[in-house]
C-alpha cells in the first residue's frame, strides 16, 4: 500500500522557490535469499520530520541506506527534487547521514570530526563553522577531546552535528538514539526536534520505537516487510489504524472478531458477540464479512456489572476482571469477556471510584467514534512486540 | 551498631591476606625476568665486554680485557660503508614490503570475502621452508641465463635498474644490490603483512562509510581514515621488516657479490672467520646502538601510542 497522499505539506516548503522533496518511486532492494524493500513510494516534503517506524528486519534501515546511496537499489529511483539521484555517489550526494553507532573517527578529536565534511569539499572559513556548530550541541567545551573520552550521549551530538554542519538537503538518522539509555533518549529528542525547527532541514529518522517517532515526527510511515502499511500524522496513525500491524504496533488494541452487517448512515454496524457496535465510516476499513473490531485500552470505560457507566456508548455486558495491575497514574484491567478473550482496559486513576478488584463481574464500554474496524483477514497479533 | 562494626573488621581481614597478595605480582614476573636474564642481560654484558677486549688479541695469545673504547672508532671507520648500505639496502626493501604488504593485506582484510583464511595461510606457507633453502632458490631464478632475467631484459626493466645504480651491469640481476634488497624483501614480506592484515582487519567498515557519506571520495576517504587508522600496523610492520633485514646476513650472502655485503656479513666474518671478537662486538653494539636510536625517533615522530 503507498498512501501519497496524506502527507501534510510543512509550512517551509519552498523557501527558495523550487520545492526539493525527497521522493522514492517503486524503489525495490532484492538480495539473493529476500526482498528486503518492495516497490516503495514515499514523498518526504521539504523540511519535515519524517520518521520511518518499524520492527527490526522490515527494510526501514535498508531504504535509508539506499537514500545515502550507500546500498543501490535493484530497481526504482531516488530523487531530490527534479534532480535524480538513485546511482550518485554517496559522496556526491546533498544527502548526510548519523549513524546508528555514530561512527565517529577515532583519530580524529571532536573539532576535526565535526569539520570532516567541510574540508573534503573544500569549503573556506571552517573554524567559524565548526565553532557555531559545537555551540548548537552545546559541545564547545569538548572540541579537543577524541570520541572516545566522552558519554554516549555527547558522541551522538558530535555525530549529529558532524552531519548537520553540511547543511545537506535531508539528514538521514538511522536509530541514532537507540545506544542511549530511557532519560537520556527523552532529553535527546527534544534536543534533536529543536535543532530540526531550528535549522529547518528534512529530517528522515529510521527507528522501531514507536513512541519516539510519535513524539518527534511530523509524520510517519510505519514500515512491515518491505512496505509501507500507513502513512500520516501521529495522531492519525494512533486513533485511525488501517491494519491490525498497525493499530498493534502503535500502542496496544483490542481486536474483537464481529460480523459486519454494513453501513447505516455514516456509521458501519457490526455484530460483536450478540450486542451490535458502530462505527463511523471514514475508521471502517473494511465493510463486509468478518471483521476485527478495534478499540484502545484507555477508550475502554469499565464499571462493576449493573452499575451506571460514566458517558457510555456502545456497552457489553458480562465481564470479570481477571489481572489488575497499578501504574500510579492509571490502572490496568484485564476483564475476560463472556466468549473468552481478554480484553485490556486503562483507566484513568481520578479517585472517583475505587479500584476493581479480581473477580468482580462487570460491563465495559465505549464511545463508538473512538472504535475502529478493520479487514479480518488479517493476523490479529501482528506487530505485537515480543520482546 | 552493627554497620559501624562491619567496616571494622574489614581492614583487619584484608591486612592478614596483604602481603601474600603483593608477591603474586613478582611471582608472575619470575619467568620472564629470568628469562631476560639468562638470554638478554648475560650475552648482551658478554657481548659489550668483547667488545672492549684488547684489539691485538688471538686464539693463540687469548683475550685481555682492556677497556679498550677505541675499537668503536675503529669499527666504525673501517666498516662504515658495510653499515650504512645495511640501512639503505634494508630501508629500501621496507618500502617496498609495506606498499606490496599494503596491498595484500588490504585486499585480504576488505576484499577476500570467504578466501580470506586460505590468503592468510598463503602468506605464512613460506615458512614451512627452511629461510636457506628459499634464498638459495632466488639464485636460481635469478640466473644469468634464467628467463627472469630475459624478461626483465625485454621490458627493460634492467636498464631502468642499472640506471639507478641497483644493478652493475645490463645483463645480469644475480650478484647486485637488487638481488640483495629483492632477496630481504622477499624473506620479510610476511612480517609486513600480517601486521597490516590485524591492523586493517580491525578498521570499522562503517567508518568508511561515513567519510564516504562526508564527502570523502573512496581515495580521500582512504588516506584520511583507512590510513591512519592502520598506522599501529605500519609501524609495527616496518619495524618488525627494518629491524632483522637490517642484521641480516644471508641474502647478501647468497644473492649478493663482495661489493654488496652489509654489516651482519662483516659482524659474521669477523666472530666465526677473523675470530676478531673486538671488532665484531664493537660493530654490534653500534648496529644495536643505531637501531634503537631510529626506532626511538620513528615511534615517537608516528605517534601511535594512543591508537594501539
Amino acid at each position: 500500500m503507498s498512501q501519497l497522499d496524506e502527507a501534510t505539506p510543512p509550512d517551509r516548503v519552498g523557501a527558495g522557490g523550487t520545492s526539493r522533496d525527497l521522493r522514492l518511486t517503486s524503489l525495490t532492494k532484492e538480495y539473493s535469499s529476500f526482498t528486503a524493500v518492495k516497490s516503495l513510494d514515499l514523498v518526504v516534503p521539504q523540511g519535515q520530520f519524517f520518521a520511518l517506524l518499524g520492527p527490526s528486519g522490515c527494510g526501514k534501515t535498508t531504504t535509508l541506506r539506499m537514500v545515502a546511496g550507500l546500498d543501490i537499489p535493484t530497481s526504482g529511483t531516488i530523487s531530490l527534487g527534479d534532480t535524480e539521484i538513485t546511482y550518485e555517489k554517496p559522496y556526491k550526494r546533498p544527502v548526510n547521514t548519523v549513524f546508528q553507532n555514530y561512527a565517529l573517527f577515532p583519530h580524529l578529536d571532536i573539532a576535526d570530526n565535526v569539520a570532516f565534511g567541510l574540508k573534503r569539499r573544500g569549503v573556506k572559513d571552517v573554524k567559524r563553522q565548526v565553532a557555531d556548530m559545537l555551540e548548537l550541541v552545546e559541545l564547545s567545551s569538548q572540541a579537543h577531546k577524541k570520541p572516545t573520552q566522552m558519554s554516549g550521549g555527547q558522541q551522538q551530538r558530535v555525530a549529529l552535528a558532524r552531519a548537520l554542519i553540511n547543511k545537506p538537503e535531508v539528514l538521514l538518522l538511522d536509530e541514532p538514539l537507540g545506544a542511549l539509555d530511557l532519560k537520556l533518549r527523552r532529553g535527546m529528542q527534544l534536543e534533536l526536534k529543536r535543532i530540526q525547527t531550528e535549522v529547518g532541514l528534512t529530517f528522515v529518522h529510521v527507528t522501531h520505537d514507536q513512541e519516539e517517532a510519535m513524539t518527534m515526527a511530523d509524520t510517519v510511515a510505519v514500515m512491515n516487510q518491505g512496505v509501507i502499511e500507513q502513512m500520516g500524522t501521529p495522531i492519525d496513525l494512533y486513533e485511525n489504524p488501517r491494519t491490525t500491524f498497525v493499530a498493534n504496533f502503535l500502542g496496544q488494541s483490542n481486536l474483537i472478531a464481529g460480523e459486519i452487517e454494513g453501513r447505516d448512515g455514516d456509521h458501519v454496524k457490526v455484530r460483536v458477540q450478540g450486542a451490535v457496535a458502530s462505527v463511523p465510516g471514514e475508521r471502517a476499513h473494511s465493510e463486509s464479512g468478518r471483521g476485527w473490531l478495534g478499540i484502545r485500552p484507555e477508550k475502554v470505560l469499565i464499571a462493576e456489572a449493573g452499575q451506571p457507566i460514566d458517558a457510555p456508548g456502545d456497552v457489553i455486558t458480562g465481564g470479570y476482571v481477571t489481572d489488575v495491575s497499578f501504574v500510579g497514574v492509571s490502572t490496568q484491567y484485564q476483564v475476560r469477556m463472556p466468549w473468552g478473550q481478554e480484553l485490556q482496559v486503562f483507566e484513568q486513576n481520578t479517585g472517583a471510584r475505587a479500584m476493581l478488584p479480581v473477580g468482580t463481574k462487570v460491563d465495559v464500554s465505549w464511545r463508538p467514534e473512538f472504535a475502529f474496524l478493520l479487514d479480518a483477514s488479517q493476523d490479529a497479533k501482528a506487530g505485537i512486540e515480543e520482546e | 551498631m552493627a554497620t559501624v562494626d562491619a567496616p571494622q573488621d574489614l581492614p583487619t581481614g584484608a591486612g592478614t591476606r596483604r602481603p601474600r597478595r603483593r608477591l603474586t605480582g613478582y611471582w608472575l614476573i619470575l619467568p620472564g625476568a629470568l628469562w631476560l636474564l639468562v638470554f638478554f642481560v648475560v650475552p648482551f654484558y658478554s657481548l659489550v665486554a668483547s667488545s672492549l677486549f684488547d684489539p691485538d688479541g688471538s686464539v693463540l695469545t687469548g683475550y685481555e680485557m682492556t677497556w679498550h673504547i677505541g675499537n668503536y672508532w675503529d669499527a666504525f671507520t673501517q666498516y662504515k660503508g658495510q653499515l650504512g648500505r645495511s640501512l639503505l639496502y634494508a630501508g629500501i626493501a621496507t618500502i617496498v614490503c609495506l606498499v606490496v604488504g599494503y596491498v595484500l593485506a588490504y585486499a585480504i582484510a576488505f576484499k577476500a570475502g570467504r578466501w580470506k583464511n586460505l590468503m592468510l595461510v598463503l602468506v605464512i606457507a613460506p615458512f614451512f621452508t627452511s629461510f636457506l633453502l628459499r634464498t638459495l632458490s632466488w639464485k636460481l631464478i635469478l640466473a644469468d641465463d634464467g628467463w627472469v632475467v630475459g624478461v626483465a631484459q625485454a621490458i627493460h626493466l634492467t636498464d631502468v635498474l642499472n640506471l639507478i645504480g641497483l644493478t652493475t651491469t645490463d645483463d645480469r640481476l644475480l650478484a647486485t644490490p637488487f638481488a640483495v634488497i629483492a632477496g630481504l624483501t622477499y624473506n620479510f614480506l610476511p612480517f609486513m603483512v600480517l601486521p597490516l592484515y590485524a591492523s586493517l582487519e580491525k578498521v570499522d567498515v562503517r567508518l568508511i562509510e561515513a567519510a564516504g557519506d562526508l564527502y570523502a571520495s573512496p581515495m580521500r576517504g582512504f588516506f584520511k581514515v583507512t590510513f591512519p587508522l592502520s598506522l599501529p600496523g605500519v609501524v609495527a610492520g616496518t619495524l618488525l621488516t627494518f629491524i632483522p633485514a637490517a642484521g641480516d646476513y644471508v641474502n647478501a650472502q647468497l644473492l649478493g657479490s663482495t661489493n654488496t655485503k652489509m654489516i651482519g656479513n662483516s659482524i659474521q666474518s669477523l666472530f666465526t672467520t677473523q675470530l676478531d671478537y673486538a671488532t665484531a662486538g664493537a660493530l654490534s653494539v653500534i648496529l644495536m646502538v643505531i637501531i634503537v636510536a631510529a626506532v626511538m625517533i620513528y615511534v615517537r615522530t608516528a605517534g601511535t601510542e594512543e591508537l594501539v
